[in-house]
């Protein structure tokens, strides 16, 4: 059987669970679609193909023995080059981190995805330590957009979007502080799941932020995303913030009806700074599901403003002593945002934990008469590699601090999200579909939904 | 001319041992103000006396 390049991981692992194709045929044809494309996407820094193939071969020599494999038998699937991979340095998009010794063990959650059958072919590109919402990077060149090569991928998890977007991989795996897996599912058209804060384990990945620090799945239809969480879900006492809730699979629950949800529109802060295509995409989704409701979200614009103050704090904490000795060694750009975030005063990022707490008591209030908010993904779609500023019912704003305007305030106190890809022309845009804690299984719901009824899908790379 | 905030950066990268050579000066200063300004967004916000941080999401 020959692979297709947009096979879903649900087809491909049926397709070698049912011995109908091999582990090492699926990854053979991954390895070749990176190697044919991704010299135009540039959204793999390490393609681990001789630990790809070990793997496969594996796969294929337990289903030989009759031995029972994972839900996600022999498919490809890359990471983030934040995640340590072992035998790779963990660069994390920088320069400095290279120096570092290669990693010993594996991030917890690509040992969750093998365990569960998956192959990992590579690392992907990332925006410089995380801080980022474009997939540009002055050390390895940006990571570009599937749809059209002169665009942003989004980020900072922009080679993750990059290489689900242009099927290189059905799944890959990032990282979300403000909006970094929703912003490349956006721009690259592809579904990402943010869980909630705590939800996947973080052990063995290198941190940004925290408080807000998110790692989650990419994946081109709504079954890979929930096939891909569920295999990740669980326990691990390497990371302090990681749940001890046990496993709630949501994959079983996919196919149940949305009808008795009560879905509305985020109003207000989250209907301000968009272009047409964002409130076209809301639009579109809203008249899918019968969501009428509009619901106003208090002090949304305080909530980002919260985010920002902790994400530029922590990260200069997080950085302190490599500013001090490496600071040429840093993105420009990067260097003076985090040693900026160094002299904010203690005070005010004490205030902003404290209004994180009274603005998630909002959110929960909300929740007790709705069970999904939509909002923007994004204001735009992906603007141009390099574009500084976009021009705003004629107000010129600049590009890189209103990406995340609408990721933000929702991250920031940790709720679920689904972003959902709406194929509009000529450049898809991404809708949230946000929930209460722990209820992944409401917003995987919707999306599987949307997906059934037409109106959200990855479309087709035409970019390469 | 110095603008208002170069003492305080001065202070501050002093107090902490950070570079701050001249040519970065301007982007630092830049990313301080926005981070000033939406620091103080938050702490215009009165809050109880009694707020907890949430350093940390839990349900």
């Amino acid at each position: 059987m020959t692979t297709k390049p947009e096979m879903t991981a649900a087809e491909i692992a049926s397709a070698v669970a049912g011995r109908r194709m091999s582990a090492l045929d699926a990854t053979e044809a991954a390895l070749a679609r990176i190697k044919q494309h991704d010299t135009v996407l540039n959204s793999f820094t390490d393609v681990t193909a001789d630990r790809a193939r070990a793997k496969a071969r594996a796969i294929d020599a337990d289903l030989a023995a009759g031995k029972s494999v994972g839900p996600l038998a022999g498919v490809p699937f890359a990471v983030k080059n934040l995640f340590d991979v072992a035998g790779l340095a963990t660069r994390a998009g920088s320069k400095i981190n290279r120096d570092r010794a290669p990693a010993k063990r594996d991030a917890t959650l690509i040992e969750r995805m093998e365990a569960a059958g998956a192959v990992l072919v590579g690392a992907l590109n990332m925006g410089e330590y995380a801080y980022d919402f474009t997939g540009e990077n002055v050390h390895d060149g940006p990571s570009r957009n599937p749809h059209d090569t002169t665009r942003m991928s989004g980020g900072s998890s922009g080679g993750s979007g990059s290489a689900v977007g242009g099927a290189l991989v059905p799944i890959a795996l990032g990282s979300d502080t403000n909006g970094s897996i929703r912003v490349p599912s956006s721009f690259c058209g592809i579904f990402g799941l943010k869980p909630t804060y705590g939800r996947l384990s973080r052990a063995r990945s290198f941190p940004f932020v925290a408080s807000l620090d998110h790692l989650g799945p990419f994946a081109r239809s709504a079954t890979d995303l929930a096939l891909a969480y569920d295999a990740m879900q669980g326990p691990d006492a390497d990371d302090a913030a990681c749940t001890t809730r046990g496993l709630e699979p949501t994959t079983p629950l996919l196919a149940n009806p949305v009808s008795d949800l009560r879905i509305a529109i985020a109003g207000g802060y989250f209907q301000q700074n968009v272009f047409p295509e964002a409130v076209e995409a809301i639009s579109r989704v809203a008249k899918a599901l019968g969501a009428t409701r509009v619901v106003d979200v208090p002090e949304a614009a305080r909530a980002r403003a919260a985010a920002y103050v902790i994400s530029t704090t922590e990260g200069a904490s997080l950085h302190l002593d490599r500013l001090r000795k490496r600071p040429n060694d840093f993105d420009p750009a990067v260097r003076d945002r985090l040693i900026a975030g160094a002299m904010v005063p203690a005070p005010l990022v004490d205030r902003a934990q404290k209004f994180r707490r009274w603005y998630r008591a909002q959110l929960a209030e909300i929740f007790k008469s709705v069970d999904v908010l939509l909002a923007p993904a994004t204001p735009c779609t992906a603007p141009k590699l390099g574009q500084v500023n976009f021009n705003l019912d004629g107000v010129e704003l600049p590009v890189r601090a209103n990406i995340g305007i609408h990721t933000q305030p929702i991250s920031f106190i940790g709720l679920p999200v689904v972003a959902v890809p709406v194929p509009l022309e000529p450049l898809p845009i991404g809708v949230q579909i946000i929930c209460a804690p722990w209820r992944e299984d409401i917003a995987l719901r919707v999306a599987y939904a949307l997906e059934k009824m037409g109106v959200v899908a990855a479309p087709s790379p035409k970019g390469f | 001319m110095a603008e208002p905030l170069d003492d305080y950066i001065d202070a501050v990268a002093k107090a902490l041992a950070l570079p701050v050579e001249e040519a970065w000066r301007p982007s630092i200063r830049a990313n301080l103000e926005v981070s000033l300004r939406l620091g103080r967004m938050v702490d215009e916000f009165a809050l109880p006396d009694e707020t907890e941080p949430a350093p940390v999401f839990t349900v």
